[in-house]
């Protein structure tokens, strides 16, 4: 019986995980061109009909995919046939892969078992994700050099040389995160921000690191090769950068990997430095605010209000990619480069400092 | 949201406020959501025409597609005398001539194909014509088909335009 609940848990879970991400990935694809069109003065999608329904353009997202279905999967002459094959699959791996430590609820107990709401709480938690996330740069250098085409090269050139520039302050950015909350466990750190900053406050990590926040969020949008980082694709300039040569479904791989990347990308920024699940001043019982007036709910209603607390931030944060995307005007290369060594490593090395000086200050004045 | 022409001021230098570009960024964004809100709210404002349902109305002197008028009893005013076929630059005109039944009419076309793959629009052919038996006027640009043949224009369909 409890091995056959266990596997069923998790499986549940990863059910319902998967499945939130891969919805919010299918909408998000809508919600960029139709976000896309109405701040360009235009309509956007809206032919895809069925049962006469437009209903603004839903239905395109189906649309697409049923055409990338059907395109003919065409593998150009002169590719490598084994890694040209291999590259869109090295591009969505990671991508999905990364959602396995994202805490999308607080841990619930059911049958007198306490389940986290999160598919795997691992201890290494942040450095698996930069580890596999890191490895999202191989599905687009293969692409890029396994095509054998111009234009995909020198995308995929750039994208490794972006990817690799911002991976570190990346990392730098989210020290002060771990020096703050003392783990690098993501269960962990969501927990440590449900405490109140002086009593007032909630003790978010965009309270505590707004510099590392701002850091870190570049990095993530370069990263996600997403506007303004997007040299890799640079349609004006590279055709579509480093899946030129691709089309059909394996186009569709780069595509849905580029738009899981943005949501759990979204899904780890509202981890990190918005609280996850955590809803502000809401604690077990109930709402606890700092004036010592207390609001008192069922456990069901908490329970569902940090949930969606979760899922509205995400929601924020990739609406935010968006648009960003169709504010910011794409950097060039130089720019980019410079961005990247020369501002964000030396901020994000400052932010350390500065971190640790704060902490150590505080452990020594005995706040 | 009525679109326009807008000049920006670019300063030689930028203010330490421009060069930390977050602000600017800001600034930005704030635009694009105020584009976006607007265009949610008056989406009847948006200036898009929906095409194939709705089409843009041509100025009254624009050269469209061309049409071929009629005489009172129906037949063809063209008199077949070539001169739109000769005035053509791109010889996209195809005239070929018959007796007419009518004996008051000493020719008609038996044959009068456009090629509107090769018409350049330049009106040279209603310039020509001696009896105002072809016209430009219908408002149409060529609209798309999936054969060459079907946008070679007979003068069946010429006449009924």
């Amino acid at each position: 019986m409890t091995p056959l609940f266990d596997i069923g848990v998790a499986v549940a879970r990863i059910a319902v995980f998967f499945a939130f991400v891969l919805g919010l990935v299918v909408v998000m694809t809508w919600v960029e061109r139709k976000g896309a069109a109405y701040m360009q003065d235009r309509r956007g999608p809206n032919r895809a009909r069925i049962l006469g329904l437009t209903l603004g353009g839903v239905f395109h997202p189906l649309a697409d995919a049923l055409k990338f279905l059907f395109k003919e999967d065409f593998i150009p002459d002169n590719a490598h046939r084994f890694f040209y094959q291999l590259a869109p699959m090295f591009a969505l791996a990671p991508a999905i892969l990364t959602i396995a430590v994202v805490p999308f609820g607080p841990p619930v107990t059911i049958a007198g078992k306490t389940i986290a709401l999160q598919i795997a709480d691992l201890n290494v938690g942040i450095l698996y994700l930069f580890a596999i996330s890191g490895m999202a740069v191989y599905g687009v250098v293969l692409a890029g050099w396994s095509s054998n085409s111009k234009y995909p090269l020198l995308g995929g050139l750039r994208s490794a040389s972006q990817m690799i520039s911002y991976e570190v302050s990346m990392g730098l950015s989210i020290m002060g995160m771990l020096m703050v909350f003392q783990s690098v466990r993501l269960s962990e750190i969501v927990l440590g921000q449900g405490e109140l900053l002086f009593g007032i406050l909630p003790k978010w990590g965009v309270v505590v690191q707004p510099l590392g926040f701002v850091l870190f969020l570049t990095a993530l949008y370069a990263e996600a090769n997403r506007t303004p980082f997007d040299l890799p694709e640079g349609e004006s300039e590279l055709v579509a950068g480093y899946h030129t040569e691709y089309a059909s479904f394996k186009f569709s791989m780069f595509m849905m990997a580029e738009y899981i990347h943005l949501v759990v990308g979204s899904a780890i920024l509202a981890t990190l430095f918005f609280g996850g699940w955590q809803f502000p001043y809401l604690a077990d019982k109930g709402f606890l605010f700092p004036g010592g007036i207390s609001v008192a709910l069922p456990a069901a209603a908490v329970l569902v209000l940090r949930i969606g607390s979760f899922i509205g931030k995400t929601v924020f944060f990739c609406w935010l990619y968006v648009w960003v995307r169709w504010t910011v005007p794409r950097f060039r290369y130089d720019q980019v480069m410079r961005l990247g060594w020369k501002v964000m490593l030396p901020l994000s090395l400052l932010n350390i400092f500065v971190t640790g000086l704060v902490l150590l200050l505080i452990d020594k004045g005995g706040f | 949201m009525t679109i326009g022409v807008k000049k920006v001021a670019r300063p030689e230098r930028m203010s330490f406020g421009e060069s930390l570009y977050l602000l600017e960024i800001m600034k930005g964004l704030a635009v694009t959501m105020g584009h976006f809100l607007h265009n949610i709210a008056h989406n009847k404002e948006i200036p898009t025409i929906e095409y194939p349902e709705v089409r843009r109305v041509m100025p009254a002197r624009f050269r469209g597609c061309h049409r071929l008028m009629k005489r009172p009893n129906g037949a063809p005013r063209c008199v077949a005398c070539y001169m739109c076929a000769t005035a053509c630059p791109a010889k996209c005109i195809t005239i070929v001539a018959g007796e007419s039944p009518d004996p008051g009419v000493e020719k008609y076309p038996v044959r009068f194909d456009i090629d509107m793959l090769r018409c350049v629009f330049c009106g040279q052919c209603v310039e020509a014509c001696p009896c105002d038996a072809i016209r430009m006027d219908t408002g149409w640009y060529t609209p798309p088909e999936d054969t060459r043949e079907k946008l070679i224009y007979t003068i069946d369909g010429l006449l009924e335009k």
